[in-house]
This record gives C-alpha cells, structure tokens and sequence, in this order.
C-alpha cells in the first residue's frame, strides 16, 4: 500500500489509457504566446520579417518570475502582435510561418538530436551554471501549473533545502502524458533529476508515483538503481490530488508546509518529471522547451502527442482524429483544473498538459440544490477547510470572516465541487473569495511598507 | 460549433451522487426495519406508514406551491423520508388524524417554516414526534404487542414498552430476554423494534458511505460506557427505547447534524449522555428524541467552535 496525504482527497474515475508517445507533424505556423508561463509575460526579441530557426529564442524573459521562448519551427517571423488565446482574451504573440523547405529541414534535425554535451561535462556542471541553463531553455513547470523552473531552483536566502521532490504523482483522470515519459525516457529523468539536484544543492531526492502506473513505478526504480545518487522511488495511493504540490510533500516526507509559506520552508523542492526531463534535454542537447507532450481524451484517436509549443489546438485535435458533433466542452489540462476553452483556433503553450473533449451531455449538470449541509466537502478538503462556510461567505462577500477562515489557504483542486451532492458551485465562489482576499491582503501590505 | 463551447470552472467531473441518490439510500437503508414493522404489526404499521408518508408529501406540496410560491420538489425524496422516519416513531395504533397532525408539525414547522430542505434546524420528524408526545401523551404511550392483532388497527392490544415497565419497577433489567429484545418481540413504536433490522440498515449506509460511523458509534458508545458505569443493563440500554432508530437515522441527518468529524463525536458523545441523564432521572423512560432535538439546537454552536484542523496550521503558535 503506498504512502498518502493526510487530510481528505477523493477518488474520481481514472479513465486513463497508457498510450505511448507520438510525434506529430511540425505544423507550417506557429503562433507562441509571450505569456505562457505564471509571472511577467516575455518580451519580443524579433521584429516581423526576422528569419529564424528552430530552438531560436523568439522573446526574452522580463522581470524577476518570467521565461523567455523558442520557436519550434524555421520560418518568417509574420506578426508581433495581439492574437487570440484559447480562453477568448486577447494576448501579445509572435506568428512564425515555415516554408516546405524549412519545414523538412527541421524534422530531420528534430529526428536527429546531436549531443553538445558529453555526459561527463554534465557532471562537471555547477548549480548555478545550471540554474542559468534552465532559465536560458526557457524551462517551466510542465505538470500545468507553468511557473518559470529557474525561479523555483533559487532557493531563498536564509533558507535550506533537503529534499528533492519529484512528482510523477499525475492525479488527474485522463492524463497518461508523465506516465507515457516515465516508462519511455526514465534515464532522460533520471540525469535532469541528477542535475536538479545539483541546482538546489541537495543529496536526496524522492519521486513519487501512483500506484495506478506500475509501469513506470517499476521504470524509475530501475534507472534509480544506476543513476549513482540517492533517489527513492515511492509508490502513492491513488487519491486526488495526491500530486498536489503541498499534499505530495507530506506523502513523501511526512512534513506539513505552514499555511502561506513555501515548501522550501520544510527543506522540499518540488518538480515535475516531465520538467525534469527537459532539464536534462537542455543540458545534453541544448534543446530549449520548444515541445511537450499532451495528452488528448475524448476524440476519435486519442492518446499522447508530443506537440510543438504554439501549434493551433484545431490542428492537434485534427491529428487525434476531430472531435465528435455533439462536443460541449474543450478542456485545457486535467478535468479537476483544467480550464474550459473558448476556442480551439488557438495556439497551445508550454502549460497544457491535456485537452480533453467533453461531449455536450457530459457537460451538462444537474440543478443547483440547497446545501443539505452533508458535510462531504469538509470530509473532502486536502486542506482541512470548510469550503460550505467559505464558499457562503464569500458569496455573501464577507471577506473579512472568509480570511479568518483561511480562504486563501485553497489549492484550487475541486474536491469540494466533485463531491457536492447538490451540485455546488463551491469553488467558483471559493476562487472569488480567494482572489479578492488576496488583493485585500496585498493592499494592506502596501499600506503599511507607505507608512 | 466553437463559438458554442461551454465555459465553466473547474472541475469538469463531478461524483454521480445527488441530493434525491443520498435520501433513496435511506429509504432503501429503512426498508429491513420497515419490513419487520409490518411483519410485527401489520395492518396498523401499514396505516400508519402510508398516512404519514403520503401526508407530509401533500403538506409539502401544498406548502411550497401555495405558501412559498416554488415549484415542489417531492422527487428529491426528502418529504417521503420525513414521513417514513415520523411513523417509525410512532405506535401503530395511533389513529390517522393524530399522524396527519404530526406530519404537518414534522413538515409544516419542522422544515418548512425554516425555509425547507437543508434550512431547518431541527430533525423535522422528531419535532412531530415530540410534538404528539407532549400533545397526545396517552395514545403516545400505548405501544401494539407485536405479532399480537395484526389485522387490528386502533384497537390492537397494547402494553408499555420495556423502559417504561423497568422504570415502573414492573420489571427488573435482568430479567429480560436480550435475544426477544433484538428480535423486537417487546412492545414499541414502528421502528423500536427489530434491532437486527436497523443495523443492518446502518451497515448499509456505512456501505454505501451516506453516512460515517462518528455519529451512530459515538452516541452508542457513550450509552454503553455510561451503563457500565452506573450498573445498568447494557444491552437493555442499546437495544430499546428507539436508541438504535435515533443514533442511526434520526441523529445522522445531513441538515441538523455538525458538519465536521470532530464535531460529529461531541454531537454524539452528548446525545449519548442526555439520553441516559433523562432515562435515569428524567421523567419520561425514554430521551432518545429529546436528546437529539437538544443537541440538534447546539449544532450551529458546534459547528462554529469545533472545526478540522486546517493543513499547515500544526505549528502556529496562538
């Protein structure tokens, strides 16, 4: 029996189907968003009619939390301008377009990858040559979440890590994409998993897994045995969200994150796979995070792609075999946090873990009831919330109690929806509390550094 | 077809359970108990179970449609668990008239005055229980003789129920047959009876996981210690009195019970100890719905002081 978090948790239908990796065709556009990532959106480093080639940086980071990003395909640079994201907003972007013969140019050197490292120069790299490296490959958390990878890798003055974390958890229902490059490539996670440790200086490192994936449970362990550091593959019960960032934590070592701190606060550095692994890419072959793997569910040929970033989501969708008539919804990530989207004539980012396709009569929910007062939800929450209370007091806009109440402890995962018998929309009132008692939070701050 | 996608928060799944799932479990889970009411008293159990069932249904109907102006909402199930739960806490003897009454006490100001489902902050079938208890004392009090006059209605010979004769000082606690007690095969109300029936009830709702064992186990731990202690009959305690119809499916209701674990055993623990409190001291034999009512009322307090320990919170220092 694997190891598990404290508090909480559910258990949703898994509705996972290991597939293998499959490439797709590099599309002839490409349209990469300057804001992929969770922090400052990059700046555009070409101008329209710059040529440039594939794994070029296109935009630079900005700011302290930002990434910069690569082009995954040769091209024309069409537009520096305003385009449309897949939830309906308008974004800053760069359009690169390719011609035939870029374009068979690039899958030949995207089939064959040459080495600019050899492995013993790998292991000769200091952390902060490879925190510079992670930055420059314009690296983010691939497990959704998309927050800059070198920002997490520095760790705080004053503080101490002690504990590599890796999350092969993949809680969410549908998603196979860290399952499929757990079994694959575990020696490629195994060497980021080497490096990320350097980079936080630690010299033990954990990767968790649930049990769902013997496969790759029984991969890792394998590549762990001969990478010649100390990593423990844990196998985790299947529970939602067993890879939640603070729940995995305490799964793995026992240790609570205080409630507004970081988990590097307890000694843990958290990272996902898949991140590791393109660590490990851009170290050896230099390549920057220019693709990932996603996950589609619910079209006629679903399974794992490895995708450009930028790639219009239409296309993919076209590539896994079109989505059925009666489509409802389209979802960005897993179907606990994933986000609905407006439209699927948008470009994917470095974020998107999954797109699963909803049909319409799944979509559809049954008539909000009263609270019957059941108290699933306070039995759900990982967190040791009462979403009830704070879902009602944030409606009502009783911020000041909600804040008491500690809305803004709230990691977002749903259970408390999954599990509402009378069909609530507890964290959609949840998320409004949260946000606005955040924004109260950081006023009240400002005003007292003013004072 | 894009511009017609739908957009909501997460999540995009949701459980298959609903409110009308949750009260057809219980129904379902009330099914062995309601069968054994029939088998003890026939006729009467039948009269008394379809009266109260189909009038708090109508009341609730009428109640919605007339005087709240909603559209009623009977498929949920919660009207027809009222009902279900007010005749197992009656005599099957009780003429229809009096059951009507209950019923729209249990409906009427139990539940719907409140604001209905999920408002009321008390168990809307005791407070029709209670309300007929201090009302109609004398045809509250006089319980059928199982298996006696089945095809008899009102006029089914009656006899006191074990507490009451043992409070009397009729009968001393040990010389009572624990195997007749659980086989119900003493006098009570619809759903006295019967132990095995109602556990195996419980066995169902802990199965299908509509309700946790902090409540049930924790009221029914606290009048077996509470008995050990002053040397009273253990198993006389558990097994009469409607204590196992009260700590399974009269406490454990969603709307007016605690809502977190902890709070749930301090709910329990005191519903175990005012039933014995009133047993023992009190005036009446039997304190099981008072009890609850009580407790029922502390709820809110309950659920404003007694909370989970939030993640992350283990070291705050006050």
């Amino acid at each position: 029996m694997g190891t598990t978090f404290n508090k909480g948790g559910i258990h949703p239908a898994e509705n996972k189907t290991a597939a293998d990796i499959e490439d797709v065709e590099l599309p002839n556009e490409v349209t990469l968003l300057l804001s992929q990532h969770i922090g400052a959106p990059a700046k555009a480093a070409v101008s329209k009619g710059d040529r440039v080639r594939r794994g070029d940086m296109v935009a630079t980071a900005c700011g302290v939390v930002s990434a910069c990003v690569h082009t995954p395909i040769s091209g024309v640079v069409t537009k520096v301008d305003r385009s449309l994201t897949p939830y309906g907003y308008m974004a800053d972007s760069i359009t690169v377009k390719a011609d035939e013969a870029d374009h068979c140019d690039d899958e030949v050197r995207r089939k064959n990858v040459e080495p600019c490292r050899s492995i013993d120069e790998l292991d000769g790299l200091d952390g902060e040559r490879i925190r510079a490296m992670v930055a420059d490959a314009g690296i983010v958390g691939l497990g959704g979440a998309a927050f800059p990878t070198h920002v997490k890798l520095a760790v705080p003055k004053g503080l101490k890590a002690d504990v590599l974390i890796v999350n092969g958890a993949e809680c969410e229902p549908y998603l196979t994409a860290d399952d499929a490059i757990m079994r694959l490539c575990p020696d490629e996670i195994m060497g980021g998993i080497k490096l990320l440790m350097r980079a936080v200086d630690v010299k033990r490192a954990i990767v968790g897994i649930e049990e769902n994936k013997p496969d790759a449970i029984v991969a890792m362990k394998r590549a762990a045995a001969c990478c010649g550091v100390d990593v423990t593959v844990v196998p985790l019960k299947v529970k939602y969200p067993q890879g939640g960032e603070k729940q995995l934590i305490f799964a793995l070592t026992g240790r609570e994150v205080p409630s507004g701190g970081l988990p590097v606060s307890v000694g843990a550095v958290v990272q996902n796979v898949a991140t590791a692994r393109a660590v490990y890419r851009a170290a050896l072959y230099g390549e920057p995070l220019m693709e990932r793997v996603v996950t589609v569910a619910g079209t006629a040929r679903p399974g794992n792609y490895r995708v450009p970033v930028g790639m219009g989501i239409n296309e993919l969708l076209k590539v896994a075999g079109g989505i059925p008539a009666d489509t409802g919804k389209i979802v960005i990530g897993g179907p606990m946090m994933g986000k609905a989207i407006e439209t699927i004539y948008a470009p994917l980012t470095k974020g998107s873990s999954g797109i699963l396709v909803i049909l319409e009569r799944e979509a559809s929910r049954q008539a909000v009831m009263p609270c019957i007062r059941c108290g699933a939800c306070v039995e759900a929450c990982p967190m040791g919330l009462e979403p009830y209370l704070i879902s009602t007091l944030s409606r009502f806009r009783m911020f000041d109690e909600a804040e008491e109440q500690k809305v803004t402890n709230c990691i977002e995962c749903g259970s408390c929806s999954y599990v509402c018998p009378a069909a609530r929309p507890l964290l959609d009132y949840v998320r409004y509390g949260k946000a606005t008692v955040a924004e109260r939070i950081r006023q009240r701050k400002k005003k007292c550094e003013d004072k | 077809m894009e511009n017609m996608l739908i957009i909501s928060g997460s999540p995009h799944v949701h459980t298959s359970r609903t409110v009308r799932s949750c009260m057809w479990h219980v129904v379902a889970a009330l099914v062995p108990a309601l069968g054994c009411a029939l088998f003890y008293f026939g006729l009467g159990a039948l009269a008394v179970v379809s009266v109260s069932v189909l009038s708090c249904m109508a009341f609730e109907c009428l109640i919605e449609r007339y005087m709240l102006g909603r559209r009623p909402q009977l498929s949920n199930g919660s009207a027809i668990l009222t009902g279900l739960l007010l005749a197992l806490n009656l005599p099957s003897n009780l003429p229809a008239w009096i059951v009507v009454i209950g019923a729209l006490v249990a409906i009427g100001i139990g539940k719907m005055s409140f604001g209905g489902l999920g408002c009321n902050i008390f168990n809307p079938a005791l407070v029709g229980r209670v309300f007929l208890l201090l009302s109609f004392p004398a045809q509250m009090t006089s319980w059928p003789l199982p298996l006696a006059d089945r095809l008899e209605y009102v006029d089914a010979a009656t006899g006191a129920t074990l507490l009451s004769r043992i409070k009397m000082g009729e009968v001393s606690a040990d010389d009572i047959d624990l195997v007749d007690n659980a086989l119900g095969l003493v006098g009570g109300s619809l759903g006295e009876v019967g132990s095995i029936a109602l556990l195996l009830g419980m066995i169902y709702l802990l199965a299908t996981r509509i309700i946790s064992w902090h409540i049930p186990l924790s009221i029914m731990g606290t009048v077996a210690l509470f008995a050990l202690c002053i040397g009273s009959n253990v198993g006389v305690e558990l097994l009469s009195g409607g204590l196992l119809l009260g700590a399974i499916f009269m406490a454990t209701d969603y709307v007016t019970s605690p809502m977190c674990h902890k709070g749930m055993v301090v709910y329990g623990v005191m519903i175990g100890l005012i039933t014995m409190v009133i047993r023992h001291w009190g005036a009446y034999p039997e304190g099981v719905s008072f009890a609850i009512l009580l407790m029922n009322g502390f709820t809110p307090l309950i659920n404003r002081y007694i909370k989970p320990r939030k993640f992350g919170e283990r070291r705050m220092a006050k």
